[in-house]
């Protein structure tokens, strides 16, 4: 049981991580010395870097927000789990947890799906995607089984 | 005390100019419709006194152009505009040299003026430091800053969270008054339910004989009612 508990902490724990980074990591888009998106669209050249803000797009502005949202709805969901964990009646499922890991997990899928769809191209050829626009795709699957655990795991002693 | 800190003020301010430099200091960005007017501000931070020869200088580079153009200068307390520059007749100086603001106007603008205007200021013998600059977008109609859409959002979600979570209390707290008093008839209803129950179940053929006999009479006066009409 302990050992489910942990695995079960080290797995939120890790989503959130992922999120995190996701969120604040300047990386959606990658194109030689030019890292875009979410934030600021970043030049690096031999001797500095030099940073504009992204142009205030709405798409990129709902993805920001959903970003935003699936980060303080991991928050909210361990902050639930904890809770649980020493309010439930033995026997008790996680529902709020459940719920709240859920959620996260549906707006990281659609802040990608967004991005993904109205991502426009920064120069002539195509932009690679960034480490943290695959950060998101990597957390989405983990928030939604994370969720699914909460929902089988029944509290014992 | 108070007198030799006076000093060591003075002794430090007196040196410290000689180190540091002037700061000019303009916004970063400025928006504006088509067809309006702007108002670029300057201004900066110099330890030493505003002196009377205190100097403005305003330059513009379109956008995608590589070199500058000089558009605007104020010195000895005269303001002169670059006739060559595309701002000769739009540009206005409404700044006060000597609460250390140079800014101007420019009026009527059009989509050929995005660009980058820079403000350089001296205010001598503090010449050291360096320019800033201002970028202009004229737009046809203002975005939407940035910023306000996602503050929207996530302020709507959350909002939602909070109403959800109080009609659910709500429902949870109003259920629980209606279940008090429809316990009370439930328990008075299941009470006579299980009672009748009970009775019915030991003088079970007393009860369905009555059951048949009320039956019958019931088929009965429905004959004679038949028969009446």
């Amino acid at each position: 049981m302990l050992i489910i508990l942990i695995g079960v902490i080290i797995l939120h724990l890790l989503d959130l991580i992922l999120l995190l980074v996701s969120t604040a990591a300047n990386a959606w888009t990658v194109d030689g010395n030019i890292s875009a998106h979410l934030w600021y669209i970043c030049t690096t050249t031999t001797s500095n870097y030099h940073c504009q803000q992204s142009p205030s797009d709405d798409w990129l502005q709902a993805v920001q927000a959903l970003m935003i949202l699936s980060v303080l709805f991991c928050l909210l969901s361990l902050f639930f789990f904890l809770c649980q964990l020493f309010t439930l009646v033995k026997g008790g499922r996680f529902f709020f947890t459940a719920i709240f890991q859920i959620l996260a997990s549906l707006f990281v899928m659609s802040a990608a799906i967004i991005y993904t769809v109205m991502k426009p191209d920064l120069e002539t050829d195509p932009a690679c995607y960034g480490y943290a626009y695959v950060l998101a795709w990597v957390a989405f699957p983990l928030t939604l089984i994370s969720g699914l655990i909460y929902i089988v795991l029944r509290k014992r002693e | 005390m108070l007198t030799l800190l006076a000093l060591t003020s003075v002794v430090i301010l007196g040196i410290v100019p000689q180190t540091q430099a002037i700061v000019v200091y303009t916004g970063w960005e400025r928006h504006a419709l088509v067809g309006s007017d702007i108002r670029l501000s300057c201004s900066f931070f110099s330890w030493r006194w505003t002196s009377p020869d205190v100097s403005f200088s305003w330059s513009y580079r379109p956008d995608g152009a590589r070199d500058s153009i000089a558009i605007f200068h104020y010195a000895n307390g005269e303001a002169y505009v670059a006739k060559k520059s595309p701002f000769w007749d739009r540009l206005e100086f409404v700044g006060n040299p000597s609460r250390r603001d140079g800014s101007i106007v420019i009026k009527n603008l059009d989509f050929s003026d995005n660009g980058t205007f820079t403000c350089d200021a001296k205010n001598p013998p503090d010449i050291g430091g360096s320019a800033s600059s201002v970028r202009l977008l004229v737009f046809e109609n203002v975005p939407i800053q940035a910023g306000v859409i996602t503050g929207a959002i996530i302020g709507a979600v959350l909002g939602l969270l909070v109403l959800i979570v109080v009609i659910y209390y709500l429902m949870r707290f109003l259920v629980a008054r209606r279940v008090f008093s429809l316990s009370v008839s439930k328990h008075g209803k299941k009470g006579k339910g299980k009672e009748g129950s009970q009775q019915r179940q030991a003088p079970a053929l007393s009860a369905e004989q009555a059951k048949l006999k009320a039956a019958a009479s019931e088929k009965k006066k429905q004959e004679s009612r038949k028969d009446k009409k």
